[in-house]
């Protein structure tokens, strides 16, 4: 088996298939072999040169495409599915790994909050907790700690929002332009969020083709895979999100500040810094998470985060352009999973220079995130244009 | 302004497991109860099998004076399904001896200072709809 590093890895691949807040005609299954094919195709490959598979319904791929024995995965989507993918090949286990997700038809009985959001565990189900509440508490524990205020928070909302606003596959596309007063007067849903401030629900696939850099040599735009870092402090929704609890490692890595470990382990493997990054897809389940992770990523040091958004740097043209597709405010929040893939599918299109909207110019570093605070979860991928 | 109350709507209480069965025992007997390091006296929740803060298995069970305060709260206004009636006010309450508990809190109004984050507050407890006993908090 040739061995290679995590930075011999590349992405050839990437495909969203149409996102809506209802996929007339489709299930989960369907959108998400949907997504495959646009992806395989996307990479300029057939079903035929795809060795690994990674997705609930790969196995699907794998029988309809007739492509097996190949190496297969059930790991959780997004960025550690990406990285487990990159490790397969990089260990020689497969050459060329396809991710695919997708949701459809599993919430559409909207008198509930989403059913990823609801969790059933003893201690938070009987007081009615769900996602926008456990990350609502750290949002105000923040907002107490350090005076961040609901208007930074609305003014990452509005900028967020109005990359989908001009987005034309965004599911909010012609939504808005949206203000920081717009979002802080749509209704509260939980304080401080309001309707504006959070992700929303809808339907659709993704999925992302991996390879090595050899392979993929004289394909235009391999974008590769420079650093990534997975951080976990354990089951979320069942303890208490309290933003000072921490692990025993070191002071400063607490829940508040989930993803830093991950992304000093990423930024070292690039061998970059903050300073690099050129657009940052970052994960944006609630408009708090964007402040607390500039923070937590060391863009700004922690209690700043409220200023920094303020200052310029999170809009089109800014030093630090976020979701730069309206992320899970006004691209899309596919259910589960789906959404999570789609910060790297986005950071990958910034790097080929293909984005027909808000294309940040000469992007070379891409940082994309996942999780966040009150899931007690946060990973990192760095991607670049070149190997480091 | 609006009254935050206990729920009353069609809310069932949980299965408790292996480790949470002693706590809730507690709670239908209107008592809140933790567990504690025999060996460096870390208070610890939810119900576990070792100390995190030193791997000892000697967790002793006590008794919380169920005094804290407010260490984080939210006010929710879209319940989460309609068996919950909003505005519901769920709070982490950091308890005298030194844990953490997710509750909601009762008895207070949705625009109080009761509901500041550093408020105190004691613990009170409630029936669900099917008599599952459960604890709140409350201003004190
Ligand atoms: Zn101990």
């Amino acid at each position: 088996m040739t061995q290679r590093s995590l930075h011999d890895v590349v992405i050839v691949g990437v495909n969203n298939t149409p996102q809506a807040k209802l996929l007339e005609g489709h299930d989960s299954r369907s959108v998400s072999l949907a997504a495959a094919l646009g992806a395989v195709a996307d990479a300029g490959l057939s079903p035929l040169d795809i060795d690994g598979v990674v997705g609930p319904f790969g196995n699907d791929f794998i029988h309809q495409h007739r492509i097996g024995p190949v190496w297969r995965s059930l790991s959780p989507l997004g960025i550690p599915a990406v990285l487990e993918a990159a490790m397969a090949i990089a260990c020689g286990l497969a050459t060329t790994v396809l991710i695919t997700t997708g949701e459809a038809g599993s919430h559409r009985h909207r008198t509930s909050t989403a059913p990823w959001t609801r969790p059933t565990n003893e201690f938070v189900a009987p007081y009615g907790m769900f996602t926008a509440a456990e990350f609502a508490l750290m949002a105000r524990r923040h907002m107490h700690l350090y005076g961040t205020t609901q208007e930074s928070l609305a003014h990452v909302a509005a900028v967020i929002r109005n990359n989908g606003h001009v987005h034309p596959e965004a599911v909010f596309h012609g939504r808005g332009p949206f203000t920081a007063s717009d979002v802080l007067a749509s209704r509260m849903v939980a304080d401080p969020f309001h309707l504006l401030d959070c992700a929303m629900t809808s339907e659709g696939g993704a999925a992302l083709v991996l390879t090595s850099a050899d392979r993929a040599a004289g394909r235009v735009h391999p974008v590769h895979i420079l650093g990534g870092g997975i951080d976990h402090f354990g089951p979320a929704y069942q303890n208490p999100p309290v933003w000072e609890s921490g692990g025993r490692r070191r002071p400063d890595l607490i829940v508040g500040t989930v993803g830093r470990r991950a992304s000093e382990l990423a930024f070292a493997a690039a061998g970059l810094g903050p300073q690099d990054v050129d657009v940052c897809e970052f994960y944006d389940p609630f408009s708090f998470e964007i402040i607390r992770q500039f923070e937590a990523y060391g863009f700004c040091g922690v209690g700043e985060g409220g200023d920094f958004v303020l200052s310029g740097v999170i809009e089109p043209g800014g030093r630090f352009p976020i979701t730069t597709d309206g992320g899970t405010m006004s691209f899309s929040h596919g259910g589960a999973a789906v959404q999570l893939l789609q910060r790297v599918i986005r950071g990958v299109q910034q790097l080929r220079g293909t984005c027909s909207t808000m294309q940040v110019a000469g992007a070379e570093v891409a940082m994309c995130t996942g999780g966040g605070s009150g899931a007690m979860f946060t990973d990192v991928l760095l991607l670049g244009t070149s190997k480091p | 302004m609006t009254l935050l109350r206990p729920q009353v709507g069609p809310i069932t209480g949980p299965d408790p497991s292996v480790f949470s069965q002693h706590y809730w025992d507690g709670c239908a007997a209107g008592e809140l109860r933790f567990q504690r390091c025999a060996v460096c006296d870390t208070a610890v929740h939810t119900p576990a099998a070792v100390c995190p803060s030193c791997g000892s298995e000697e967790l002793r069970w006590e008794s919380s004076s169920g005094r804290g305060v407010i260490h984080s709260v939210t006010i929710v206004w879209r319940p989460v399904t309609p068996a919950f009636e909003a505005p519901y006010a769920p709070a982490i309450i950091e308890l005298e001896e030194g844990w953490f508990l997710l509750t909601s809190v009762i008895d207070c109004d949705t625009d109080g200072e009761e509901l500041a984050i550093g408020a105190p507050v004691e613990i009170v407890f409630h029936p669900l709809a099917d008599g599952f006993v459960i604890p709140y908090a409350r201003p004190r």
